[in-house]
């Protein structure tokens, strides 16, 4: 049932490109804004460059957040799917690991370019990389939550943002510290292990969380 | 046989937005059994529906269901995907409800709705009654005793409202239990007992 919930919403998603696309494509924009706005002096882009990159997936991934239940609500799919012996948390599970995979992912694989944009060195590169990579998945696993309280709420988008971005606290830090390391050649094996703490605590409790909550909306 | 009860209900209450929808609302449906929730607009026929699936478990009193498997719920929600194709749709659902079906299965419960030819055409390309069509196929596709239907016959068209109803005869006469919400008046071959909920206040 996991495997099935993540095809139908990868091919959901890839009949409706535009859901993939405008994160990513916010995500390029709202970074190339800050050589434009602030300096764009080697010094300057490097020293800014972790919180830059990291801020703006926190945002690209909020943006695409609210779509995650949004369209399954509004059409009764998702009635469905909490109306049938099939496992709930399964479910909602693939539905959170396909908006990784249409979200995250892309993100990630995105970052290096927008690090040379910036005048990360390569360490700092692979170090973004890695830390999207570990960090990405929480966001999902996180915004899921929210997305599931404020599924039934036509002004969903802006609250999502005010529960949710909280809880990116100390996935923004510690990756932002895990990229400086990385940056100035330290060993950043520690930041990424607090990471995968962080990951497998959130995949443990944010899909239990989520269905509760789409089981909330539900009954209004 | 058919003289246990399917589905209790005893002395239902709800309220929303603090007005009282039911109170002690107490019916038995047994097996072959059809149920025509009837009411006014915003009288909770649909909230009643919610209740009997467990979806809406703001109530008190008892519900009691003698099932083995699943209710069929269709809900006045499109329940189907746009981007998805008729047959997507109904493979999707069945792998819901019973871990799959065959792809004959699926197209010639597409079939039986008059949807032939239309297995690969998108559900956003279709017309609202088409895709009512394709919710409805899965009556069907699908095996389950109970079929709870909220509005099922808005949007088609007087074919399709007459090839549900016999659809919904046979049911019965399998000794399936239907309960429905419509505005319409059914000709069905069997008895329908009406379920009045407007006025219980």
């Amino acid at each position: 049932m996991l495997l099935n919930t993540i095809k139908r919403d990868v091919l959901v998603s890839f009949r409706n490109p535009a859901e993939i696309v405008n994160p990513l494509v916010f995500f390029v924009i709202v970074i190339s804004l800050f050589p434009l706005g602030i300096s764009p002096s080697e010094k300057v882009l490097a020293g800014i460059a972790p919180g830059v990159i990291w801020v703006a997936a926190l945002l690209a991934t909020l943006l695409s957040m609210d779509l995650i239940f949004r369209s399954d609500y509004e059409d009764g799919s998702l009635e469905q799917m909490a109306l049938t012996d099939q496992p709930f948390l399964l479910i909602i599970l693939g539905k959170i690991i396909s908006h990784w995979l249409m979200t995250g992912l892309p993100l990630t694989l995105l970052s290096p370019l927008l690090g040379v944009m910036l005048f990360v060195n390569e360490e700092g590169i692979k170090a973004i990389m890695l830390s999207l990579l570990l960090g990405t998945p929480i966001l999902s696993l996180f915004g899921a939550v929210g997305a599931a309280l404020t599924v039934g709420l036509r002004t969903g988008g802006v609250l999502i943002a005010i529960l949710i971005l909280p809880l990116y606290v100390p996935v923004l830090i510690l990756a932002t510290e895990m990229i400086k390391t990385g940056m100035t050649g330290g060993d950043y094996i520690g930041h990424m292990l607090w990471l995968g703490a962080l990951l497998l605590m959130s995949l443990g409790v944010a899909p239990i969380a989520t269905s509760a909550g789409v089981k909330i909306s539900l009954s209004h | 046989m058919g003289e246990r009860s399917m589905l209790e209900v005893q002395n239902l209450y709800c309220e929303r937005q603090r007005r009282i929808l039911f109170s002690d609302l107490s019916f038995a449906v047994q097996p072959g059994e059809l149920l025509q929730v009837k009411g006014r607009n915003g009288s909770g026929k649909t909230t009643l529906l919610k209740v009997l699936t467990g979806l809406y478990e703001d109530y008190s009193g008892e519900v009691r269901w003698q099932l083995e498997s699943w209710p069929l719920f269709v809900s006045h929600k499109p329940g189907v995907k746009d981007q998805l194709t008729a047959r997507e749709n109904l493979k999707w659902l069945a792998d819901l409800y019973q871990g799959g079906a065959t792809a004959d299965a699926i197209d010639s419960a597409l079939a039986a709705v008059g949807l032939n030819g239309f297995e690969e055409s998108l559900c956003g390309t279709m017309s609202e009654g088409q895709r009512k069509r394709v919710n409805l196929a899965r009556l069907f596709l699908l095996q389950s005793p109970v079929w709870i239907l909220d509005e099922p016959l808005n949007a088609i068209d007087v074919d399709g409202v007459k090839l549900i109803e016999e659809r919904i005869t046979s049911h019965l006469n399998d000794g399936g239990i239907v309960i429905l919400t419509s505005h319409q008046t059914l000709e069905i071959g069997v008895e329908i007992r009406q379920l009045n909920i407007s006025g219980t206040t």
